[in-house]
C-alpha cells in the first residue's frame, strides 16, 4: 500500500510559488483569491517501514527550517476550495525521480523494479471560490489535461486528519506484446484506413508503394527465410511511416515543384532543397576556395565549421511548434533538452556552449474568444518560457541570443525556435573529430533515459496540421539532469576512444537513429525486447519508434563496450547493448528472437515516391494608410516602442541564464544600466584565447505578406547587420535556415496551396541569391510545414516564417562593440540609405495596414558596408554600433540613446536618402542594411575616410542633457523627449508579465 | 606534503559551473587543479585528502527538485564510500578539521548549508541551521548584484576587500535562518561576509532589484567562524576577466575581475599556512 507525506511552509514563511499562483489565476481568469498556500506531496509506493517513511519526511523529502511535514496524514487546513494535481501515469514525473534516488541513499538498498515514488502539488484556495471556479483554475492556470489529472476538494468534504487518499499514477497495460502482421492486399479505401486508423500520416502513394513491394515474390521469398509470412509486421509499417514522415523526410522541400511566376513564365523545380539550399553552399564553398570554413554540412546533426585551427564550432536550430502547442512548458523544455543533443551528437561529439531560442506568440494580451482546443497565448507565452528556462539554466549551457516575436495568426500555432550550439576538437585520436562512421561488427548501444509509450508518433504528429484526435502521448517533459548525466559519461567515453559514431534519439527514435547510423554499414540486427522499459507491456513497435527522451545512440566497437557500460554505471548512467551492425542490407529488429522487420536499408530510405507540388505566384496589393490614418512623429516613436515586437524583453532574458560558463561577453542585455537591447551575442570559449564566436538572427515575418523572396532577402540581412553590429567577422561567418509554414500543397483542405507553395519556392529563390551574394554558406537547417489550425471549419495559418541564423568569429572579443551610445559629444552616423519602404514595417503593423512597399536589400552595397564596418570596429574607431530593424531609424536612435545614458541631437536634413521621403518614411521605413554608428570625434575623420564612396550621413551628435531632440530637413522640431521617458515607454508593456 | 597547492572542484550530477571554477583557480595560482567526478569520489579512486582547496561549483544537483541542493546534501550524507564506508560528510568535515579551505557557490552553497558545514558553529558541521529558498519573486533571476564586505569577518577569502560586483544566478537565494539567536550570532561573529548593498558598498538593502531574493538581513555569503568555509550565492568564477563586466564596452576597468580576488585570497592563505 502507498503512503503519501505531505510537506508544507512552517507558519510564517513566505510562499513565493503560491503568491505567483495567486497572480497567475488574477492575471488569466480575473479570480482574485484572498490566498494561496501549496503543499507538496509524495506518493511512495514502496515496502518501507513507519520509521523509514518518517526519516524521509524528515531528510530529503522536507526542509527542517522552514517547513513540516506529515506522514498519511492531513496538513492542509484553512482553506475553501482545494485542489491536487498530479501526473497522469508514464508522464515524466522528474521529481519523482529524483525522490526515488534520494530514497535509496537514506536507505541504502535500491527499489524494486515496480516501486516508485509519484509527485503532487496541492493548492490551498481562500476566498470566493466554489467548486466550478476552482475546476476553471486547474483546468486554466494550474494543470494541462494531457499530462495531468487533479481532485478537487471543498473544505467541508476534507477528512482532517487522513487528507486525501493516496493515488499511484503506475501505468497499467493490458495485452501481451507481440508482432501483429497486417494485410495490405486490400483496396485503395481500406489503405487509407490503415494508415489513418493507425495515425502513420502515409499517402496512398505511399501505402500503394509499401503494398507493391510486399507484394513482389523477390520480396516474399526474402522474408520467408526469416520466418515472415506474406504480410507486413506493424513494426515495419511503422518504421516506414517514421522514415518516410514530412518530418524526417522533408517530402514538401523534396518535392517537384511547378512553378508559375506573376507573368507565367513557367519552371519545374526538382527538390528545393537540392536546387536552392544545397546549391547555395556549394556555390559559396567555391567561391571561398581556400577560405572556405565548412567542415561538415548537411549530413550530420548539425552543421559544423571552423572556429580556430584547434577547435570548431557547431550549430543547430530546431522548432518545437506542435508539442508546445499542446503543453507549452513540456513542449518547450524538451524543444530545448532535444536540441541540445543534436550538436552534441554531432561528429564523434561535441561540448554545449550556448542556446539560442526565438518564440512567435499571439499576443499575450489577445482579448477575443479563443477558438477549441487552443490555449491562450499567455498561457503559451508563460509556459514556454518556463520550458526554455529549466532546459536551459538546468543543463548549464547559457540563452544568449533570441526574439520574441507577435503576430495574430500565431495563436493558431506558436512557434517555439530552439538553437544550441557546441566547440568540437578539430583533431579527435587522429582524425577530424567532425567524421564519424559505424563499423560492421560493432554494437548498437543505446544511452541515457529508459523508453515509455512518450512521444509515440511525435515525427507523424508533426507532419500534420493540429486537429481533434491529435494524440496526447506527443507531448513529454524533457528530463535535463538525466540528460546532463549523460553528457558527462559521453564526453568522458569520447576521450577515451570508446565508440566509432554517435547520434541522438530524436524523432522517430530508434527506428530512426539506428536506421540513419547503419546507413554506414548496409544493415543491422537488433534486438528490440533487450531495451530497457520504463513500464512493462510496450509493443515492439512501439520501442521501436517511441520518442523517448534523453537517448542516445551509439556504435561501440565490441572490445570496448564492456568498458563502456562499466564507465556509465559508474557515473549513474544506464547503457545497454541492443544488436549490431551488419552489411546484410537489411533493417532487421528481433522481439526474443523473432523477426520484427526485415525491410531493405534501400527500400526504407528510398523508396518513397516524390510529392508533387503545384505553384502559382501572384502579386496581391494591400492597403495602405491614408494621411489621415498617420500620427505625428512623436507619438508614433512611443508606440512603437512600447509595440510588442519593439518593447524590452528584459522580463524574459532576465529568466534565462545567460552567463553560466563564464564565457558571454557580450550578452543580451547592454549600456549603462544593463538594460539596453543588444544586437547579437558573444562567447569567449577558449580560456587562452581571446577568440569569440558570435551568433544573431533574423526573423520578419510580416514582410512575407507582401513578397517572401524579400522578406527572406530581409531576415538573412538583419541576421548578419546584427551579427556585424557587435564585431562578427563577415567573412567568416555560416547561416541556418529554419523554414515554418502553413501547409502549401493542394488540397480540399488546402485551396490556396499553389500560392502557399509559390512563396515558399520565393523565399527559396532568395535564399540562394542572397546567401551566394554575401557569401554566407549554409550548413543546416530545418522545416515544419504543416502550422496551420484547423478544427470546426475554422482554419487560422501562420504566416510564412523563416528564421535565419548565423554563427561566427570574431578574432578578438576585446573589440567588439555594442550599441549604447558611449559619450557625449560622439558624432552619429548613419550607414546606408533610406528608402520609402513602410510595406510590412512596424509602424504599419500598429496602424493595422500592411502596405506594400517591402524593403528590399542590395547586397553588394550591404556586404561592402559590413567588411568596412568590421574594419572600424578592428582599429578600435567604433564607440557603438546598433542596427535597424523593427521601427527603423527612430527606434534605433531612442533605443541607443536610452542604453547609454545620454540624449542625442539629430538633424534628419543630413538624412541620405533615395527620393523625397516624408518624416514618418525618415524616421521608421524598414530600409535594410542600416547601422547606426557613434564615433569619438577624435576619430571621425578616420572613420568617415574609411567610408568614402560608401553610403554615410552624419544626423547629429550624442548630448549630455538626457533628451532626444530630431529636427526635420526644415529646421522644425518633430521630437522632443527625455530618454527615460522613452525607456518607460519601451520597459512598460511586458514589465508585469 | 609538497609545496604545489592542490585544488579540487566536484562534478556530477547536475553541477555546471565546475570548468570555470577550476579556471579561477587555476588563474588565482593554483598549480594543480582537479575537476573530480563525483562518482571517483564515492569509489575511493580519489581522496579529498590529497588537496588543499575544495570547491562545491554552481549547477542544479539532482534538478534541485527536491529544494535547491536537498537531494545532492542527503547524498553526500548517506552515500558511502566504496573503500572505506564512510560518507563523503565524513571526509569533508576532516578536509576542515585538517585546516584546509571549502568554498562553494550558488548551488555548492546551497550544498554546504543544507549540509550543515555553515555556519558551522563551535565545530558542529552537521546540523542545518539555516536554508536558501525561493526568490521573494518567485522567478530565477540573472542580474549583477553589488556585495559589501565584512571586513571584521574572520573570513579568509575576503582579506582585503570593501566591495564586490558579481552576477547572481538563482531562483532560490533568500536566505533565511532557523530562529533569530542564529541570525543574532552570526552577525555578531561577522559570519555574514557578504550582504548585498547599494552601488557604492554603503548600505546593505533589502530593495530589490539590487537584493534579489529577499534575504534576511541582505545576507548573500557566509563564513564559518575560522573563516575557511564560505558560501556565497552571486558567481565570483564568472568575473575573473573585465570582459565579464556586463559594462566593459564603456567602463575603465582594471584586467582582472573582482571575482578572482576571492580565489587569490584562498591560494595564498594556503600557500601561506596550510602548506
Amino acid at each position: 500500500m502507498a503512503n503519501r507525506i505531505v510537506v508544507g511552509l512552517k507558519d510564517g514563511v513566505r510562499d513565493a510559488r503560491a503568491e505567483r499562483v495567486r497572480q497567475d489565476i488574477s492575471n488569466h481568469l480575473g479570480i482574485e483569491l484572498q490566498q494561496v498556500r501549496t503543499l507538496d506531496v509524495y506518493t511512495v509506493d514502496a515496502q518501507l517501514s513507519d520509521a523509514e517513511l518518517q526519516a524521509a519526511a524528515q531528510g530529503p523529502f522536507s526542509d527542517p527550517i522552514i517547513q513540516e511535514y506529515g506522514v498519511d496524514k492531513a496538513l492542509a487546513q484553512d482553506f475553501d476550495m482545494l485542489i491536487e494535481i498530479g501526473f497522469r501515469p508514464g508522464v515524466t514525473d522528474n521529481t519523482g525521480r529524483t525522490a526515488r534516488e534520494a530514497l535509496e541513499y537514506l536507505l541504502g538498498r535500491k527499489f524494486a523494479g515496480d516501486e516508485a515514488v509519484y509527485t503532487s502539488v496541492q493548492y490551498l484556495l481562500s476566498g470566493d471560490v466554489d467548486k466550478q471556479k476552482a475546476e476553471q483554475i486547474a483546468a486554466g492556470v494550474l494543470a494541462n489535461g494531457l499530462i495531468q489529472r487533479w481532485t478537487i476538494v471543498s473544505r467541508a468534504e476534507f477528512d482532517p486528519k487522513t487528507g486525501l487518499a493516496p493515488q499511484v499514477a503506475k501505468v497499467m497495460t493490458t495485452g501481451q506484446p507481440g508482432i501483429r502482421e497486417m494485410d495490405l492486399g486490400v483496396d485503395d479505401d481500406t489503405l487509407m484506413q490503415i494508415s489513418r486508423d493507425g495515425m502513420l500520416a502515409l499517402s496512398l502513394e505511399e501505402m500503394k508503394t509499401i503494398q507493391a513491394f510486399i507484394a513482389t515474390p523477390a520480396v516474399q521469398q526474402q522474408r520467408k527465410t526469416v520466418g515472415l509470412g506474406g504480410c507486413i509486421t506493424d513494426a515495419e509499417l511503422e518504421a516506414l511511416a517514421q522514415t518516410w514522415s514530412e518530418h524526417c523526410k522533408h517530402k514538401i522541400f523534396a518535392a517537384r515543384i511547378d512553378y508559375e511566376d506573376e507573368y507565367g513564365q513557367k519552371e519545374s523545380i526538382d527538390s528545393l532543397f537540392k536546387s536552392y539550399i544545397m546549391e547555395t553552399t556549394s556555390e559559396v564553398r567555391r567561391q571561398k576556395g581556400a577560405d572556405d570554413i565548412c567542415l561538415s554540412v548537411f549530413k550530420d546533426n548539425a552543421g559544423v565549421v571552423r572556429f580556430t585551427d584547434d577547435w570548431s564550432m557547431v550549430y543547430k536550430v530546431e522548432t518545437h511548434n506542435s508539442p508546445s502547442a499542446l503543453d507549452p512548458y513540456g513542449g518547450a523544455l524538451t524543444g530545448i533538452v532535444g536540441v541540445n543533443r543534436d550538436p552534441f551528437g554531432t561528429g564523434r561529439g561535441a561540448r554545449l556552449i550556448f542556446n539560442t531560442d526565438v518564440f512567435c506568440f499571439a499576443s499575450p494580451f489577445y482579448a477575443e474568444p479563443l477558438p477549441p482546443r487552443l490555449l491562450h497565448p499567455r498561457r503559451i507565452f508563460e509556459g514556454v518560457v518556463e520550458g526554455v528556462e529549466h532546459g536551459g539554466n538546468k543543463s548549464g549551457v547559457p540563452t544568449i541570443n533570441g526574439s520574441l516575436v507577435f503576430d495574430r495568426r500565431f495563436v493558431g500555432k506558436p512557434l517555439v525556435y530552439c538553437g544550441s550550439a557546441a566547440l568540437m576538437p578539430a583533431q579527435l585520436h587522429g582524425r577530424p573529430g567532425h567524421e564519424k562512421k559505424a563499423l560492421v561488427g560493432d554494437h548498437i548501444i543505446m544511452v541515457g533515459g529508459r523508453i515509455g509509450k512518450d512521444g509515440i508518433h511525435g515525427a507523424t504528429f508533426s507532419s500534420e496540421e493540429l486537429h481533434e484526435n491529435s494524440p496526447v502521448t506527443a507531448v513529454q517533459i524533457g528530463d535535463p539532469i538525466t540528460q546532463r548525466r549523460m553528457f558527462d559519461f559521453l564526453l568522458i567515453a569520447r576521450d577515451k576512444g570508446l565508440y566509432t559514431s554517435i547520434t541522438d534519439n530524436g524523432a522517430g527514435g530508434l527506428s530512426s537513429s539506428v536506421g540513419e547510423m547503419a546507413e554506414d554499414t548496409g544493415g543491422f540486427e537488433m534486438h528490440l525486447d533487450r531495451a530497457p522499459l520504463k513500464y512493462a507491456g510496450l509493443q515492439p513497435w512501439e520501442i521501436l519508434i517511441s520518442e523517448a527522451q534523453e537517448r542516445m545512440t551509439l556504435a561501440v566497437p565490441p572490445e570496448h563496450v564492456e568498458e563502456f557500460i562499466r564507465l556509465g554505471e559508474s557515473m549513474n548512467v544506464e547503457s545497454t547493448d541492443l544488436g549490431v551492425f551488419t552489411d546484410s542490407g537489411y533493417f532487421h529488429c528481433l522481439y526474443h528472437g523473432q523477426t520484427a522487420t526485415y525491410l531493405p536499408m534501400d527500400f526504407l530510405h528510398n523508396a518513397n515516391p516524390q510529392m508533387k507540388i503545384p505553384a502559382r505566384w501572384e502579386i496581391k496589393t494591400h492597403r495602405q494608410p491614408a494621411e489621415t490614418d498617420l500620427p505625428k512623429a512623436q507619438e508614433a516613436l512611443l508606440k512603437l516602442l512600447g509595440s510588442l515586437n519593439v518593447c524590452s524583453k528584459e522580463v524574459v532574458v532576465r529568466r534565462f541564464d545567460h552567463e553560466v560558463q563564464g564565457n558571454t561577453v557580450l550578452k543580451p542585455l547592454t549600456g549603462e544600466a544593463n538594460d539596453g537591447p543588444a544586437d547579437a551575442a558573444v562567447v569567449r570559449p577558449l580560456p587562452d584565447s581571446f577568440a569569440g564566436i558570435t551568433v544573431a538572427h533574423g526573423i520578419c515575418p510580416r514582410y512575407s505578406d507582401i513578397d517572401t523572396y524579400h522578406m527572406t532577402a530581409c531576415a538573412i540581412d538583419e541576421a548578419l547587420r546584427n551579427y556585424v553590429s557587435v564585431g562578427g567577422n563577415v567573412d567568416h561567418v555560416a547561416g541556418l535556415d529554419n523554414f515554418c509554414w502553413c501547409d502549401p500543397v493542394l488540397s480540399e483542405r488546402t485551396p490556396d496551396g499553389p500560392f502557399k507553395a509559390a512563396q515558399l519556392v520565393r523565399a527559396n529563390k532568395a535564399l540562394y541569391d542572397y546567401c551566394v551574394a554575401f557569401g554566407v554558406p549554409l550548413i543546416s537547417g530545418k522545416d515544419s510545414m504543416k502550422n496551420d489550425y484547423h478544427i470546426d471549419g475554422k482554419k487560422i495559418s501562420i504566416p510564412p516564417t523563416l528564421l535565419f541564423s548565423v554563427i561566427g568569429k570574431v578574432d578578438d572579443v576585446r573589440l567588439c562593440t555594442t550599441m549604447d551610445v558611449k559619450r557625449p559629444q560622439d558624432k552619429v552616423y548613419l550607414l546606408g540609405s533610406t528608402s520609402a519602404e513602410l510595406g510590412g514595417s512596424e509602424l504599419f503593423n500598429i496602424l493595422g495596414f500592411t502596405g506594400n512597399h517591402v524593403p528590399q536589400v542590395d547586397a553588394d552595397s550591404a556586404l561592402r558596408r559590413y567588411r568596412t564596418l568590421n574594419r572600424a570596429q578592428k582599429a578600435g574607431l567604433v564607440a557603438s554600433c546598433h542596427d535597424l530593424s523593427d521601427g527603423g531609424l527612430g527606434v534605433a536612435l531612442a533605443e541607443s540613446a536610452f542604453a547609454g545614458g545620454f540624449g542625442m541631437d539629430i538633424n534628419l536634413g543630413n538624412l541620405r536618402t533615395q527620393g523625397e521621403l516624408s518624416v514618418l518614411e525618415m524616421l521608421y521605413s524598414e530600409s535594410q542594411s542600416r547601422l547606426l554608428v557613434t564615433v569619438a570625434p577624435a576619430n571621425a575623420e578616420e572613420f568617415e575616410k574609411l567610408f568614402s564612396g560608401q553610403e554615410i550621413c552624419c544626423l547629429g551628435k550624442v548630448t549630455s542633457a538626457p533628451t532626444l531632440r530630431i529636427l526635420a530637413s526644415d529646421e522644425t522640431l518633430i521630437i522632443e523627449e527625455n530618454i527615460y521617458v522613452l525607456k518607460e515607454a519601451w520597459q512598460a508593456t511586458l514589465k508585469e508579465l | 606534503m609538497s609545496a604545489e597547492v592542490k585544488a579540487i572542484v566536484v562534478s556530477g550530477n547536475g553541477t555546471n559551473c565546475e570548468r570555470e571554477v577550476a579556471n579561477a583557480c587555476r588563474l588565482a595560482g593554483a598549480e594543480h587543479v582537479d575537476i573530480v567526478h563525483l562518482s571517483r569520489l564515492l569509489s575511493g579512486e580519489v581522496s579529498l585528502h590529497d588537496y588543499h582547496f575544495l570547491n562545491f561549483a554552481g549547477g542544479f544537483l539532482d534538478g534541485d527538485d527536491l529544494g535547491g541542493a536537498i537531494a545532492g546534501a542527503n547524498r553526500l550524507r548517506h552515500a558511502k564510500i566504496k573503500t572505506s564506508g564512510r560518507s563523503l560528510l565524513d571526509e569533508i568535515l576532516l578536509f576542515v578539521e585538517n585546516g584546509n579551505l571549502v568554498m562553494g557557490v550558488c548551488n555548492g552553497f546551497q550544498l554546504m548549508v543544507k549540509m550543515g558545514l555553515l555556519p558551522g558553529f563551535d565545530h558542529d558541521y552537521r546540523t542545518q541551521r539555516a536554508t536558501l529558498t525561493f526568490n521573494d519573486r518567485g522567478r530565477f533571476e540573472n542580474r549583477w548584484v553589488y556585495l559589501k564586505v565584512d571586513q571584521k569577518s574572520p573570513c579568509v577569502f575576503t582579506r582585503g576587500l570593501t566591495g564586490m560586483y558579481l552576477p547572481v544566478r538563482h531562483g532560490e537565494g533568500k536566505f533565511v535562518v532557523e530562529d533569530p539567536q542564529v541570525l543574532e550570532r552570526i552577525e555578531a561573529e561577522h559570519l555574514s561576509v557578504l550582504k548585498y548593498s547599494d552601488a557604492a558598498y554603503i548600505s546593505p538593502t533589502m530593495e530589490f532589484p539590487l537584493n534579489t531574493n529577499g534575504s534576511m538581513a541582505a545576507i548573500a555569503g557566509l563564513t564559518d567562524p575560522s573563516g575557511r568555509v564560505f558560501g556565497l550565492m552571486p558567481h565570483p568564477e564568472a568575473y575573473l576577466h573585465r570582459t565579464h563586466h556586463p559594462r566593459w564596452t564603456r567602463e575603465e576597468l582594471p584586467e582582472e575581475g573582482m571575482g578572482l580576488w576571492l580565489y587569490k585570497n584562498a591560494i595564498n592563505f594556503i600557500r601561506e599556512q596550510v602548506l
